[in-house]
Order: structure tokens, then sequence, then C-alpha cells
């Protein structure tokens, strides 16, 4: 699409102000300041300095990229200018913020944030920084914009995984510390200790490696091509079997490398991954878009509270009614209950669609949670109190030679393995094409012959089974339910995995579940602002890539295996079901 | 009977068999509760005038619902964002005012700059999510733009949190909107239900004579009839639902500090519920239709506080207000079931839903 001309000095004042405006609600959220507490490179460069280099960066190559008809040197000074002008809304800030005491109405505007913004300078030596910081970076955004694709991917893709490999500092220390000899390896690139992200050192091999492997992916990546075709057929799949079966055995070993911390992180991941399995199915496989998911998790959350708690009577608390089963004996009640709950909701909004199936689903989560919180239902329930002493799995022997973490990774690594394995099945059924016709257009699906009514509901009742059997594990592994853990946030957190993951698509779907939780997980002090960055990847998904991040790369995979070696049965259902069999 | 199960699927009778399982239950409750004798007449009718109150709050806000959804077939789910948004800097012109003396020497006009600060906060907020979020999206698929509004709702939540911090924060006590009438049955009225009835009645007025009199009406309601042939006839189709969202959000921003006059307290997630049970009000109402949507308000406002009291109270539920907020989701799923074009609009959740 030809973009509208206008003058460079326009496009710099337009963008320069636009990402000056998004610096400025950066700051005065508090972001900046918070993530600041976590160094990328320890000593030099702060996660919030980075995030407003990130802006002005993008903005200068945006300005630049605008202005492709004019000269190098004009589109360079096109971005210079852009991030002068967005630092300068910056300055703006620190110079009335140290006047006028902004506090009251803006709680994160402290004297911290602006010495952070003036980089620990003062008067007219630090708007001057400033100033200079802001049109170097837009000057880099532009360069940018000037290299050739691969020069610039290559710097792209390193300084992305600088920050990565900064921020997951943690995960990267336990992760080596493993093997002795690469512990060596990680004391070298990690500033451990007082201070946080890789050592000056590090940045570079770090940089320097991912940028010269992205130089080189195209040969590297027709080696790789040229290797996998020399294999013959069979044994490629063998050789598959083989990787997946590896990856099996690294995940069963995984709770010993990790501790009891990042175990418990892997946990609830797990659990949100199971979640996100089950709404992917009703949202991305059938397209019903459900808001009250929380609802099923809740009731398989309570089902397995009452069905299991010990402490019931008149003296042990307010519940006075349990047969205190065992956990293994109440897990399939609470996915039935789950499953009726879905069928049950499933029958009035049968008839609606899009968006008045979202609000009343909402609905009945919002319904769902007021009466958990209820003192009608208290005696029962427990009410505003919760439940405590849940039931929790036991294996005889095993119990005892597991940490309770390790108990719950690998009961949920294999439900995991399971869910996966059985929408996956589902997907590639009679079933799942009938989900995928209802999606793509409800009145032609009936007119082939397709039954809304069963096709609907079974939509829903697989979804509600999986968030049924989610929530019943949740309860038993935190050991207590309360009404509060079961809101909107819940259902919304799992849609966004299911959008971001691309809907409909299985392994897209986990992998955003494991970057949705597990990031906010390990990165605490980014936890306050997740909703925020999760609305903002919502919209910002819709708008440029509504297909998710996961499905496209996966369609072209599948377009490419099948250009070269014909029929060849789908890797991930024969790994899976190895998985399920072996967990 | 053959013709009968001819002519009505099995779905339709079991959601009828619902529709009126709820209704008996409310019935018997209801009979209940008059025979316990436990309410006086005054109680009633105080109940009704808070009902009256709270449904002129959910009126204002149903309007930007429905208007949107009549004009762009799409739930705006941040709607209850820009509701959020003006009470909120409407707090920050209240206290500033309040502080300055201005509202106690000038309470009328101390109040209508703080009404127009919240609209304009509303509207600014509402103009740049059709802009950035909305428009680009307006050919797309249906679930895109829904899934957006959510996003952007998500967004706008957190970035008010982020903005002006987590905690509760009380609008400033407003000496001369304190105090209250006796009316019939000895039931004690206060200036601010007054107040809110009475401003809640005028604007909407004032939206039905701009939306039926004016030529920017009219291109309104021509593109909420049909976006091509509006264009074709020289409306511009961009400016007609810009002015859309304008008018909904102003009202929004209005509301926003009619709701904290009356509860006082404000926080960056107080649009979450008054924007669903407005939605329930749009559609009780018929949405797209602009005076289904103030019926609508008001009915659902005073269901929900007698309702809750009379339907449930007869049962011996302890608590029953508990349950208010589930009221107003029960009466959506019977409205969609029983009749789905609400009180007084067209079908459309089947249709064009």
């Amino acid at each position: 699409m030809p973009a509208k001309r206008s003058s460079p000095l326009l496009t710099a004042l337009r963008l320069g102000s636009i990402g000056g405006g998004v610096a400025l609600l950066l700051s005065l959220m508090g972001m900046v300041e918070a993530l600041s507490e976590r160094d990328i490179i320890a000593g030099v460069i702060s996660t919030g300095i980075a995030l407003i280099v990130a802006i002005f960066m993008v903005f200068g190559f945006s300005a630049a990229r605008a202005q492709s008809d004019s000269s190098p040197v004009t589109r360079i000074a096109v971005g210079t200018l852009t991030g002068a002008i967005g630092e300068s809304f910056l300055i703006g800030l620190v110079i009335f913020g140290q006047n006028v005491d902004l506090r009251p109405v803006f709680p994160s505007a402290s004297p911290e944030l602006y010495t952070l913004l003036q980089f620990g300078r003062t008067g007219t030596q630090a708007y001057v920084t400033m100033l200079v910081f802001g049109a170097v970076v837009g000057a880099f955004g532009a360069g940018l914009a000037l290299m050739p694709a691969r020069y610039r991917r290559a710097i792209v893709v390193g300084l992305t995984a600088v920050t990565l490999s900064g921020l997951l500092e943690d995960l990267i220390h336990i992760t080596l510390a493993t093997a002795p000899g690469l512990l060596v390896l990680a004391d070298r690139i990690l500033a451990r200790g007082v201070e946080s992200g890789l050592k000056p050192i590090g940045a570079v091999v770090v940089f320097v490696l991912f940028a010269i492997v992205t130089f080189f992916w195209g040969p590297i990546r027709t080696g790789i091509d040229a290797g996998r075709k020399a294999v013959p057929p069979s044994q490629r799949h063998r050789a598959g079997l083989l990787i997946y079966g590896l990856l099996i055995v690294i995940l069963l070993l995984l709770p010993k490398a990790f501790g009891p911390y990042l175990t418990e992180v892997s946990n609830s991941v797990m659990i949100f991954a199971v979640m996100a399995v089950g709404l992917n199915i009703v949202v991305g496989f059938a397209g019903l878009l459900d808001l009250g998911y929380v609802a099923f998790f809740a009731i398989g959350a309570y089902t397995m509270g009452v069905l299991t708690t010990t402490a019931v009577g008149a003296q042990r608390g307010q519940i006075v009614w349990g047969p205190q089963l065992t956990f293994w004996e109440a897990l399939p009640i609470a996915v039935l209950f789950s499953i009726t709950a879905g069928i049950l909701l499933g029958i009035p909004v049968l008839r609606m669609r899009g968006d008045y199936l979202a609000i009343v689903t909402l609905g009945f989560g919002e319904i769902v949670r007021i009466m958990a919180l209820s003192d009608a239902l208290k005696p029962f329930i427990g009410g505003s109190q919760g439940m405590v002493e849940i039931g929790v799995p036991s294996l005889g022997q095993v119990n005892a030679r597991l940490s309770s973490q390790e108990l719950y990774y690998y009961l949920m690594l294999a439900v995991l393995f399971l869910v996966i394995f059985i929408a996956l099945r589902l997907r590639d059924s009679r079933q799942g094409r009938r989900w995928m016709a209802m999606r793509e257009d409800e009145d032609v699906a009936q007119a082939v012959g397709i039954r809304l009514v069963s096709t609907k509901l079974l939509a829903f009742a697989s979804g509600a089974a999986m968030a049924g059997l989610a929530g019943a594990i949740f309860a038993s592994k935190v050991g207590s339910v309360y009404p509060h853990s079961f809101n909107l946030l819940v259902s919304i957190n799992v849609l966004a995995v299911v959008i971001v993951g691309g809907m409909g698509s299985v392994p897209g779907v986990v992998a955003g579940a494991l970057v949705l939780f597990g990031l906010p997980e390990l990165l605490r002090e980014f936890s306050e602002f997740r909703y925020f960055v999760f609305g903002a990847v919502l919209v910002a998904m819709m708008l440029y890539r509504p297909e998710g991040l996961w499905p496209e790369a996966k369609r072209r995979q599948e377009l490419h295996e099948a250009d070269e070696s014909g029929p060849d049965p789908q890797p991930e259902v024969l790994v899976t079901s190895g998985g399920a069999g072996s967990a | 009977m053959r013709r009968f199960f001819e002519r009505y699927d099995i779905i339709d009778v079991i959601m009828w068999l619902i529709a009126a399982a709820i209704l008996i239950g409310a019935l018997i409750g209801s009979v209940k509760t008059i025979q316990s004798g436990k309410y006086s007449a005054a109680t009633w009718v105080d109940l009704s005038i808070s009902g009256l109150t709270q449904g002129s709050i959910y009126a204002l806000i149903a309007l930007g619902y429905t208007m949107v959804y009549g004009i762009l077939r799409m739930i705006n789910f941040a709607h209850s964002e820009v509701f959020m948004s003006g009470s909120f800097v409407g707090y920050f012109a209240a206290t500033w005012l309040a502080a300055s003396g201005f509202m106690d020497a000038n309470p009328v006009l101390g109040l209508i700059v703080v009404f127009f600060v919240a609209a304009l906060t509303s509207v600014v907020v509402a103009v740049l999510l059709e802009r950035i979020a909305y428009r680009p999206l307006r050919r797309a698929p249906r679930l895109v733009p829904l899934i957006t509004a959510i996003g952007a709702s998500l967004f706008l939540q957190y970035m008010f949190r982020g903005l002006f911090g987590s905690q509760v924060r009380s609008y400033p006590p407003m000496p001369r909107l304190e105090g209250s009438v006796t009316g019939p049955l000895g039931v004690e009225i206060e200036y601010v239900q007054i107040l809110v009835i009475v401003a809640a009645a005028l604007m909407m007025l004032f939206l039905y004579l701009y939306v039926q009199r004016t030529r920017a009406g009219r291109a309104i309601r021509a593109v909420s009839e049909d976006k091509d042939v509006a264009a074709l006839m020289g409306i511009d189709v961009d400016s007609a639902i810009v002015t859309t969202f304008v008018l909904g959000a102003a009202f929004a921003g209005m509301a926003g500090v009619l709701y904290a006059l009356i509860f006082r307290q404000i926080t960056f997630f107080m649009g979450f519920v008054p924007g669903i049970k407005a939605f329930t009000a749009a559609v009780l109402g018929g949405i797209g239709n602009i005076p289904g949507a103030m019926l609508g308000g008001l009915v659902l406002g005073i269901t929900e506080s007698v309702g809750t009291i009379l339907f449930l109270d007869g049962y011996g539920v302890p608590a029953p207000y508990q349950l208010k907020d589930g009221i107003a989701f029960v009466v959506l799923v019977l409205i969609l079931i029983l009749r789905p074009t609400g009180l007084l609009g067209e079908r459309l959740a089947r249709t064009k839903a």
C-alpha cells in the first residue's frame, strides 16, 4: 500500500511525537523505573533504559522507512530527529516534574524516575545527554532501515538474544549449572551475585554468536536440509522419533535440574497450558468465543475440593458435608461435573453467535464466581473463606521418593501430553473437520448436513473437560480453593494464550502458554504490567497478525515437507502418543 | 403433537423449560417474600428509587453500546473503560476544584466543569480507540474486532492502574448534594438521586432529539442502516462513525461522574460490572435501538434492586444482595432465550450477530 508522502520534517515530528508519547506513558506508569531494577548488561544498561531504546529505535526505523524515496542522508537525519523529538518529551517530563510534584496524580513520577531518565546527571548536562541519546538511538534505528535485510536481521536477532539472555539470567544459570563444565562458561558470561544480567564481555559473545548464525542462516539451513534429504525416509522417521524421545527424557529429568522454585513455575505453566489446549478447542477449532472459561476451571477445582477436603464438620470448619474421597476417586468426578456444566452452558447459547456468545459466557463465568463467594452456598463450599485440606494424589511408594513439586510435575506432564494427544486426534478426526467447517460458516456447515447442536455441545464439553481437569489438579496442588482465584482475568489470560499462540494451533498454544505464563513468573517486576502488555499484545496481534505467531511457520513447514517427501505421518501425533504412554 | 415437533426444535423446548423454571422460581419467591411481610411498602418504593437511579446510569452507558453496535455490529467491550476513564479524570478535576474552594463557592458551575472534563476525557479515549484499534478492522471477520476490543479494554484498565495507582480513590464530598427530601409514604429521596435521574433524563432527551432531528443524526441512522448505500448517498461514513463514538463516550464519561457521585469510590476496575450491566440493558431494550437502551437500563436497574430481595428473600437465602450482580446475567440469558429482539428491537441475536 503506497503511503501518502509527507515531508521529512513532518514525518519526524509525527513519529517522534508518537514515540515520545509512548515513552512518556511507560515512564509515568512506572514501567521504566520498575524494570530498571534488573540489568541486561550489568552496570551498562538496565531493562528500563532498554525499553526506551527499543521505542525510539522502532520509531526511528519507521521514520526512515516512511521516507524511502529520500536520500540515505535525509533518512538518517529523519531518524535522528525522530529520536530527538521523542526524547524531548521525556526532557519535558523531567523539567516539569522537578518543578511541580506530580505524585498526587501519577504515583510513579518519583525523583528516582527522573534520575534514571537523566542517566544520573543533573542540569543542562543531563538534558544534552538525553537529547544526544535520543538522537543516536533514532539514528541507529534509521540505520537499520537503510541496511540490507540480511544484515538487519542479524543485528536484530543478536540484540534480541542479548536482551533475552540478560533477562533470563537466572534460568540460564540454573540450566547451565547442571554440568560442571558449563558452569564455568556461565560464570564467564553471566554477572552473578550483586548485579544481574550479562557481563559486558558475555553480551558481546552472545551478540556476535547469534548475529553470525543468523547472518549465515541461509547456507546453514540449506546444509541441514541437504543432510536430511540424504537420510532415507524410513530412517528419517526413526531419527525423528529419536529426537522426540530425547526431548521426553529431558522433560522427565528437568525437575532435578530446575529445583523446587522453577519446578513450581513449570507446574503453573502446565496447568494453564492444559486450559489453553482446551480453550483452543472451543475458540480455535470451533470458533466459539468463550469468555467464561474460568467457570469450568472453578467447577473442577471446587468439585475436587468438596469431594476430598478433610476439614469437614462443625469443629473443623464451616463445611457441613464432604465424602472425603481420595484424589484419584475425585478426579474423574470433577471432570464429569465440568463436562456437565459445559453442556448446561452450551444449551442456552446454542443459538447465539459471536459477540452474544462472548458476553453470555462471560456472564456465566461471573455467576459461578458470585455463587462461590456468596453466603448462600457457604455451608457447602466455604464462601469467601474458601476450602482447605484438599486431597493430594497418592501413589504408594512413589510419594516418599518425590517432593511435592516433582509429584505434580510428573502428573501435569502426563496430563499435558494426554490432553495434547486428544486435541490433536480430535483436530484430525471427522469431528475436528466439522468444527472447522462450523467455524468457517455455520449456515453452510448446516446445509451440508452437520448437526450444529451436537457439534457445538461437543466443543463445549471437551473444552470444559480439560479446564475441569486442570482445575481439579490446581486445587489439589495449591491445597485450598478460594473464589478470588477464579476471576475473569483467568479467562482473558487463557484467551490471550490461544490468540498469541495461534487459534487452532495446538503446538502454538502450548508455546504461547510457556511464554505468556512462564515469562511473567520469571520476571517478577514485570508481572505488575503483564495485563497491560497482554492487552497491547491482543490488539497488536489482531491488527497485524490475526492468525497468531505459530501457525504460519507451522503451515509453511507442513507445505515444505509435503512437497519433498510426499505423504508422511504427522510426527507430533506419533510422538505424543509415545509421550502419553511413557509418562 | 407431530406438527408441534415439526415446528419446534427440541432445543427450543429445553430452552423454554429453563426459562419457565427461572420465571416460576422468581414468582414463587416473590409470593413468599410478600407473604412473609418483612418489608413495608416504603421499603419497596425506596428500593425502586435506588434502582431507578442505578438504572439511569446503566441507561447512559448502554447508549454507547447500543449506538456503536447499531453502526458497526460489534460489542465495544472497551466502552466500560471509556466510562471508567471519564470518572477517573473527573475525579482529579473534582478534587482540584474542591481543594481550591471553587466547588463550595459555585457548586453548579463546578459540577458542570467536572462533567465537561469527564466527558472530554472519555471522548478522547474513545476516538483514539476507534482510530487505532477499530477502524483498520472494519472489514475483518467478526471475531477479530471483538478480541481487539477485549484487548483494548484490558490495556486501558491497566494503563489507568499504572498511571494513577491501584488504590481506591474517593470523590470529594459535595455538601450541597447531601440531604434528602421526603416523598410519598415517608420515603427519603436523596438530592443526589434526583440529580442523577434528572440529568440522565435530560441527556437522553438531548440524544434522542439529536439523532432524530439533526443532519448528523440522520447520517448516523443512515450508516447504521447500510454503510455502503449511505456512502453512495454522499454520507461521510467515517465521520458518522466517529460522531457515534463521540456521543456514546460523552454520555459514558458523564455517567462516570454520576456513578461516582452516588458510590463515591472509584478504582481502575470500576468499569467492568456497570459495563456488563449496561450491555445487558442494551440487549434488554433491543440492541441498536436508542429508546430501547434507555428503557432497558431503567428496567434492569429496578429488577436488580427490587428483584434481588423480592425473588430470593422468600427462599431464606442468606445475604441475597450478594447475588445482585448475578441477576443481570440471568436477565440477559432469559431475554436472549425468550425475546432475542429485546423489548423494543429487531431480531439481531440470530441474524446479524
